[in-house]
């Protein structure tokens, strides 16, 4: 039976004994994507952070003595139909990014942290019918689910996070159900049981630690998906709405009337999306393969 | 001495796509206080079954209690609510299980592991569950104990995690420990430290043990009281003594054959019983042990022999248990 071993090894104790940094060069050596991807996420948390101190524009006010200017020394990434500094509103963006990212993977990992693994330590009955409803979200399309529940509950940021988190729990709770199936064997369960622990207690304190790998993994993914989902709930309409800056209706407002005359509008925004999504998915994948203790030691 | 565990007429069973296995079919024995009763028999006879049953703790589904009862101090586990049960596992009830490797939580330290229980059970402050725990790891004779206390299980041997379960098992003074086949994942050397172990302590703390075991050697030595049982049935009952050197049931016999005593001359060899323990799902009318049985008579496939008290408290469930000294001369 494969154990996840989320504990350091013997190993992991001599490695203990080096310098942090000497670690942190090392990963650098053994997970170079990675190490790309924890870059681009650490900039845009410093961004995201930082973004009044950084920018040099105010994001939302217009100043249509400057529309449309192309990238020049005063706006690097030019400027919009309204004269907003573009560079301004991607930084102000990367706010939005990540808020919505971090709070809606969190959330729905979460979520399904406690609903997989209540799902696997009870079995049965309970565990068919929590799977079975699971089913029925898992069937939809993520951006079909997440705009019949903007549609419902009408747009907003509020709103867009509830639409991106309500899929994310049930991709969660499969994955870490089949982790936790296998934990549920092993006798300390049993033996917790033993003790006369609550079901509660032991879901939450004995088994979610243990099923850490694939939640941290799943968290990763799920902010770089949740990054793209209210960029194209923004992009159709449905997700942040002006003036507040967020790439992907940064896009919308470019794409179609710009990409020609104007490129830079609909093109920093773009990149900026791109490159975050592949920062945490990168980020994710070393993650993962930090993790699992078979890959660990290559 | 007062009776604390009094178990009657127990039938666990558990439904699969094969047919209902009665794991555990019709039971009764009882555990006075301080005393350690040994069950013994070969894997799959359903000896763990009767002893998770007794906490509760068989999985449902595929498996149910069916009918019996479980008299603790006088209260019946079996009608307990759930609530009620939990109180008592632990606290008044412990356990030891098989496997040290895999029974302690890998990702709390011990002395987490220690004073939850402490803390749930017996609802002291965290400075006095910590001081608890590092008595008790003094106790099972684990040295060095603050520094053992931060130590995550896999720091920790076989021997070592078995220990921790043992204090585990103690940490509130429980009036009854059940103990898994403690010993059977540890190195030969470290099963007697173990044993003595648990000896020592039920007798200085006044604990009742139930072991189970498959190993006849571990019963002569620790076990006042021995329940053999075949097929989810106990087919002899009786003191440690009286089972050693005077059983009366075939298969008590066979198993006392097919294992090296110290008590016999050198060149006897050893006699393994022939064949396997019969499907639990396909019981018949018949002594679930005849097929093996060399003394099988024509009764044995027509009737299941009952239960009968045979000398001073000594039980054996066979037709032909009134001869069994006899047959036993001849054989020999």
């Amino acid at each position: 039976m494969a154990t996840p071993e989320v504990y350091i090894d013997s190993e992991g104790l001599a490695e203990d004994q080096r310098s942090l940094l000497g670690k942190l060069a090392g990963l650098c050596r053994r997970q170079p994507l990675g190490a790309a991807g924890a870059l681009v996420v650490i900039a845009m948390i410093v961004m995201a952070v930082f973004a009044n101190l950084i920018s040099p524009y105010d994001p939302e006010l217009a100043a249509f003595e400057n529309m449309l200017q192309a990238p020049n020394a005063d706006y690097w990434f030019g400027t919009d139909q309204f004269g907003r500094d573009i560079l301004t509103r991607l930084i102000y963006g990367a706010r939005t990014a990540l808020f919505v990212g971090f709070t809606c993977a969190f959330i729905g990992a979460t979520g399904g942290l406690v609903l997989g693994v209540a799902s696997a330590y009870f079995g049965g009955r309970f565990d068919l019918i929590l799977q079975r409803i699971m089913d029925v979200f898992m069937a939809f399309p993520l951006i079909i689910l997440a705009l019949a529940v903007v549609a419902t509950l009408g747009t907003g940021i509020q709103n867009v996070i509830i639409a991106i988190t309500i899929p994310f729990i049930p991709q969660c709770a499969r994955v870490v159900r089949s982790s936790a199936l296998s934990i549920r064997e092993i006798p300390y369960v049993d033996a917790a049981r033993a003790c006369g622990f609550s079901d509660l207690r032991i879901i939450l304190r004995h088994m979610a630690p243990n099923v850490m790998a694939p939640y941290l993994i799943m968290l990763t993914t799920f902010v770089g998906q949740a990054i793209l989902l209210e960029a194209s709930l923004s992009y159709l309409g449905l997700g942040v709405q002006e003036p507040t800056p967020a790439w992907g209706l940064m896009l919308q407002g470019g794409a179609e009337e710009y990409a020609e005359s104007a490129p830079w509008v609909p093109i920093f925004p773009g990149i900026a999306i791109s490159l975050a999504v592949f920062g945490f998915n990168l980020f994710g994948d070393a993650l993962r393969d930090l993790l699992d203790p078979k890959l660990r030691n290559r | 001495m007062a009776k604390l565990l009094d178990i009657k007429n127990l039938r666990t069973q558990f439904r699969t796509s094969g047919g209902v296995v009665k794991a555990v079919d019709g039971i009764s024995y009882d555990v006075e206080e301080g005393e350690t009763v040994a069950i013994v028999g070969e894997s799959g006879c359903g000896k763990s079954v009767s002893a998770m049953s007794v906490l509760r703790l068989i999985p449902d589904p595929p498996g149910r209690i069916v009918e019996g009862s479980i008299e603790f101090q006088g209260r019946d586990l079996l009608q307990l609510s759930a609530e009620e049960i939990r109180k008592i596992r632990g606290a008044q009830i412990s356990m030891v299980f098989q496997e040290p490797m895999t029974s302690l939580n890998p990702v709390l330290s011990i002395g987490q592991q220690l004073t939850e229980t402490i803390c749930l059970h017996l609802g002291v402050s965290e400075q006095e569950a910590n001081k608890r725990s590092r008595d008790l790891l003094g106790m099972v004779g684990i040295s060095d104990a603050a520094r053992r206390l931060k130590q995550y299980p896999h720091h920790l041997s076989g021997g070592m995690r078995q220990r921790v379960m043992i204090a585990l098992a103690l940490s509130c003074e429980p009036k009854l420990i059940i103990a898994d086949e403690p010993t059977t994942a540890l190195d030969v050397t470290i099963q007697a430290q173990i044993l003595e172990l648990m000896k020592d302590l039920s007798r200085r703390l006044g604990v009742a043990l139930i072991i189970i075991t498959h190993n006849l050697g571990v019963v002569a030595r620790y076990a006042d009281r021995v329940n053999v049982m075949y097929a989810g049935k106990i087919v002899e009952m009786g003191s440690a003594e009286q089972v050693y050197h005077n059983p009366q049931h075939p298969y008590t016999v066979g198993l006392l054959a097919s294992v090296p005593r110290m008590d016999q001359h050198r060149g006897k060899r050893l006699v393994p019983i022939e064949g396997q323990p019969p499907d639990l799902t396909r019981l018949d009318a018949g002594c679930a042990y005849r097929a093996r049985c060399r003394w099988a008579v024509d009764r044995c496939t027509a009737e299941i022999p009952p239960l009968e008290e045979l000398a001073d408290k000594q039980f054996a469930a066979c037709w032909r248990s009134g001869e069994m000294q006899a047959l036993r001369r001849e054989a020999s």
